[in-house]
């Protein structure tokens, strides 16, 4: 399979590029994956950047930077942060108990964290509307303490947080699994609390994969739309997150609207990942983990 | 062990006390508040929900377009995996995160890619409406941003697997006179069948599911190219609760059965499943 190819480079070039192996099937399996790749993925997301660079400053900037434009991405990635930062705290603190302590119904529990990836997010978005809705099951008891949940901010972190919480807990755990006693009992021996034991010790052992849950919560969100269009209102300026803005410009036939704004937000997502990554490399310098 | 090295027993049972109440809220309560709305006027106009022509269609859609993308994914999956772990090749990090980056793009920005490729003011629009094929607002548009959607599902389960499974398995069966195929198909497939069934098993969830990237490349047509997540948002949006839950309520079952079959594999095999779908 591997010399099938008719490309004119001798067998020895050849080699250096990939090490030697009596396996068969590496131009097969290689060309396949990549020219699969390339069409399905590649292609279709270049588009976006090639139809933006092709628009025109003015044009690109009418759009994606309208104040409109520019109040969806504040709720997108404010609501999106908030719902990552409640999930780095109770996402932490369910990774904790599943880990460490031992109670009836542990591993239905363990197993039911992973309900947000399995559950088609529509599904979420109408059950979730349901519940925090003023005359919903939760939301009735909330509507007279003056608290608005559904159709406001809170809601959409609300339904951010469903989507979210699976990617800190499954983060955290194996690296608190894998966490050795003996650091512990080290620390407890030389007279430090349990506290100070978990602040000195543990937390920094734990702190890089609580920021990959909460880098890999916060771009889930950052994007998420079945989850949060139902619960948010809707609202142009207020309750209007990215993603849907994306679709009323579709709605509207207006593709360079659609696209422009599709570009922000990913270049904002990526800057932001990159920044959490190099913070995180930095954090593995320093403590050598 | 002594108190130096854990907590305190009511300090445990308040953490798991907190730890239940933020789950019973966030996870427990939108599952039983599925059912719960779809069977409150009994199983008869539950059943009368879900069987009408525009649901049943929407059933057959899902199921189809789940059949396709992820046989689709699967074939690819295995196939990637199979250049990835069996050889060594430098770039080979760039591919693997590649493969990853339809996880990090917004359900709606996978849509609209395809819209910008296909439809009617696309790229490609003017050539398709000459030859009168239809992609996008038809079942091949919705595919695509399926398949897209779930492109990484299966490999991102094979390639830890196979990477640690190595390949002195493979490398001795070649030797001893076996062909490519014969080697893939009695020394490689066995080893990774509970891996590459639990990534289908992901694959199809997200497929049947899918909401924001479909939503965008379908058009609604009832009848047509409405599946089940769509489904439910236009029975919802018309205030049919009962109607909407109904069917939600198969979606949320398909779910549950996901995570059983995926608990099971995961306790009987061992498998460790990634945090990132």
């Amino acid at each position: 399979m591997t010399a099938s190819t008719a490309a004119p480079l001798p067998r020895t070039l050849r080699r250096r590029w990939r090490q030697p192996s009596v396996l068969p099937g590496f131009g097969l399996t290689f060309g396949l994956s990549l020219g699969w790749l390339t069409l399905i993925v590649l292609i279709p997301l270049a588009t976006i950047f090639l139809k933006s660079a092709g628009m025109g400053w003015d044009q690109f900037v009418a759009v994606g930077l309208s104040p409109r434009a520019l109040a969806a991405y504040r709720l997108s990635f404010g609501t999106a942060a908030a719902a990552g930062l409640v999930n780095a705290v109770f996402g932490l603190l369910v990774a904790w108990v599943l880990v460490r302590y031992s109670f009836p119904g542990q591993r239905i529990i363990g197993a039911v964290v992973d309900l947000p990836f399995a559950l088609p997010t529509a599904v979420a978005g109408i059950a979730l509307t349901t519940l925090y809705s003023p005359s919903g099951w939760v939301g009735q008891f909330l509507d007279p303490l003056g608290i608005k949940v559904a159709f406001t901010p809170i809601g959409i972190t609300i339904a951010l947080v469903f989507i979210g919480l699976p990617f800190v807990v499954r983060s955290v755990e194996p690296v608190l699994a894998d966490l050795g006693h003996d650091v512990e009992e080290a620390a407890a021996t030389l007279g430090a609390s349990r506290l100070q034991t978990f602040a000195r010790v543990i937390f920094p052992a734990i702190a890089p994969a609580l920021l990959t849950g909460f880098a890999l919560a916060f771009a889930r969100g950052v994007g998420e739309y079945g989850s949060v269009i139902f619960i948010s209102g809707n609202m142009p300026g207020r309750t209007e997150i990215a993603p849907l803005l994306i679709v009323t410009q579709l709605e509207q036939y207006n593709y360079d609207g659609a696209t422009a704004i599709a570009t922000v937000m990913m270049l904002v997502s990526f800057a932001i990942l990159l920044a959490l990554n190099l913070v995180q490399a930095a954090g593995r310098r320093r403590y050598g983990a | 062990m002594k108190q130096s090295t854990t907590e305190s027993r009511a300090l445990q049972f308040a953490l798991i006390a907190l730890a239940m109440v933020f789950l019973s809220f966030f996870l427990l309560l939108p599952l039983v508040a599925v059912f719960g709305e779809a069977l409150k006027a009994g199983i008869g106009p539950f059943l009368d929900a879900v069987d009408t022509p525009d649901a049943l269609s929407a059933i057959k859609l899902t199921l189809l377009i789940a059949a396709i993308s992820v046989p689709l994914n699967l074939v690819f999956g295995v196939v990637a995996s199979w250049a990835i772990t069996k050889f060594q090749f430098p770039g080979k990090s760039l591919l693997i995160s590649l493969i990853d980056l339809p996880f990090s793009v917004s359900p709606v920005v996978s849509g609209l890619i395809f819209v910008l490729l296909f439809g009617a003011n696309g790229w490609l629009g003017p050539w398709l409406a000459e030859h009168d094929l239809k992609i996008i607002f038809a079942v091949p548009g919705i595919v695509l941003a399926t398949v897209f959607i779930t492109f990484p599902f299966v490999a991102r389960e094979l390639i830890p697997l196979m990477m640690e499974q190595g390949k002195d398995e493979e490398e001795a069966a070649i030797s001893l006179g076996a062909s490519g195929w014969q080697t893939f198909r009695h020394v490689t497939l066995p080893n990774i069948r509970w891996g590459l069934l639990y990534g289908v098993l992901l694959c199809n969830a997200r497929a049947m599911g899918e909401f924001g990237a479909v939503s965008v490349v379908s058009g609604h047509i009832r009848g047509e190219t409405n599946t089940m997540p769509l489904h439910v948002e236009i029975l919802y949006n018309e205030y049919d609760f009962v109607g909407a839950f109904a069917v939600a309520s198969l979606l949320a079952g398909l779910a549950l059965v996901t995570l059983v079959a995926k608990t099971v594999l995961e306790w009987r095999f061992n498998l460790h499943g990634s945090a990132r779908h």
